[in-house]
């Protein structure tokens, strides 16, 4: 396959960036999206060139570290999977890709396709916990019976890797699914009930700071998902956020 | 935004219920609108409410847009907002302003010759005048048109709008598929409806 790449390209974060165009041959549809990256990043230092930084890890879509925006979409075309589990299968030969990072005010760039995404990390500090003595005398999880439904919905919203697809998608650049999922894993268990007040004021008061946008309920944050996370998830949250301002 | 949409929404349904008399019975409309017109509670609480709730959701809507086209920052080169959400959806402020626009055509149409009446000109009290001037106003092709271009608009505020409300307020559960069922008739049968009178009258007066 020959492909046209149109990639974001920064030098830093104090720098203005703009989109540079790349052509690259002999990609193969096995491929997946982040060892076509691979080639390309070759191909630029062969040529001199700096090479294109994008975040990765795992490579298997669990870690959250991938966070392009593929032609208009966050982690591509497909659904429920991340950049790294997207195959070169799903393009043509000789299309154009417009590969750019995710956007929003709270994710600033760090050199092209790089964003730093600690906001999140700072919106879990602020209450994604909970707390738990571990001086010797911790109680077996499973000693505490959880209703089959409220465990697996625990767990479905455990399932957000963090990996900003929904803030990316999102035309507000919410993060209203994320945070959500987040209070939602505890709502859901006997073990989040002492801290759920503090936790849903703290996180919602972390996630506006931040500056990330407002949810309108669009729904494009539970569709670009590659966990799957449910809006049913936000809902919770808002109830969640009732209750706690209501307590006071 | 969802408290006072589904407050207005509540009104929507008052305020077609009392207009679509009009298209039956002319005494039965003026009836009830003299009884709103002329009732304290309805005039001196419930309007000033009602304008207020009005007041609160656009500028509450303008502000949350700007809020978050500021959270976006640098705009995406590419973005398929199609493929993951409708266009209703993320539009609601076009929509919404539109209907806005309409507001100030129909205050200008009809509450405003209405506090001219009763509050500035001080005229006396007559139960019968309501239907009458709403004929009149329907006689004009050009409002006609406007009116149910308006209320278009308005269907596909309220085709987001509606199940929108009660997702933010956390009502997500078993019922939500009825909750969308409800509001998608909803969004259809109000605005039609309103539409349908604007357009019965104008053709009852002109043509039969």
């Amino acid at each position: 396959m020959k492909l046209t790449l149109k990639i974001w390209r920064q030098e830093n974060a104090t720098v203005k960036g703009s989109m540079q165009t790349y052509s690259l041959d002999g990609v193969s549809p096995d491929m997946s999206f982040l060892e076509m990256m691979d080639v390309l990043n070759e191909q630029l230092m062969e040529n001199g060139i700096d090479p294109v930084a994008f975040d990765h890890d795992c490579r298997e879509g669990i870690c959250g570290s991938c966070s392009m925006f593929i032609n208009g979409e966050a982690h591509g075309p497909d659904r429920l999977i991340t950049t790294c589990q997207l195959h070169m299968r799903k393009f043509k030969d000789g299309d154009t890709i417009h590969i750019e990072p995710f956007r929003a005010k709270p994710f600033p760039v760090i050199k092209d396709l790089v964003v730093d995404r600690t906001a999140f990390d700072r919106i879990q500090h602020a209450g994604g916990f909970v707390s738990v003595n571990t001086s010797g005398n911790t109680q077996d999880a499973n000693a505490l019976p959880i209703e089959k439904e409220s465990a697996d919905k625990a767990f479905d919203a455990a399932a957000c890797i963090g990996c900003g697809a929904c803030v990316a998608s999102c035309k507000n650049a919410s993060a209203m699914l994320f945070v959500s999922a987040k209070v939602s894993q505890y709502a859901l268990l006997p073990q989040g009930q002492v801290e759920a007040t503090d936790r849903v004021l703290n996180m919602v008061k972390q996630m506006d700071e931040e500056g990330f946008g407002n949810c309108t309920n669009t729904g494009a944050c539970e569709v670009e998902c590659p966990k799957g996370i449910s809006l049913e998830n936000i809902a919770r949250m808002n109830r969640e956020y009732l209750t706690a301002n209501l307590k006071g | 935004m969802a408290l006072s949409g589904l407050f207005l929404i509540i009104f929507l349904l008052q305020h077609f219920i009392i207009n679509i008399t009009s298209v039956f019975d002319g005494s039965v409309f003026n009836w009830l609108s003299h009884f709103m017109g002329t009732n304290p509670l309805v005039q001196f609480i419930l309007q000033p409410i009602l304008i207020a709730g009005v007041i609160f959701h656009f500028v509450m809507g303008f502000i949350l847009d700007l809020q978050n086209k500021k959270a976006r920052g640098i705009r995406y080169k590419v973005f398929k907002g199609n493929s993951n959400a409708s266009w209703v959806s993320r539009n609601m402020i076009i929509s919404g302003s539109t209907v806005l626009s309409f507001l100030v055509l129909h205050f200008y149409d009809f509450w405003i010759p209405e506090i001219d009446y009763k509050y500035i000109k001080v005229l006396p009290d007559d139960p019968h005048r309501y239907y009458e001037e709403l004929i009149l106003k329907f006689d004009n092709l050009t409002r006609v048109v406007i009116y149910v271009v308006s209320f278009f608009f308005l269907a596909l505020h309220l085709s987001h709008g509606f199940a929108s409300a009660f997702q933010t307020m956390g009502f997500n559960n078993k019922y939500t598929v009825i909750v969308k069922s409800i509001g998608k008739l909803y969004s259809i049968g109000i605005p039609f409806g309103f539409a349908f009178i604007a357009v019965f009258h104008h053709i009852n007066h002109h043509y039969l």
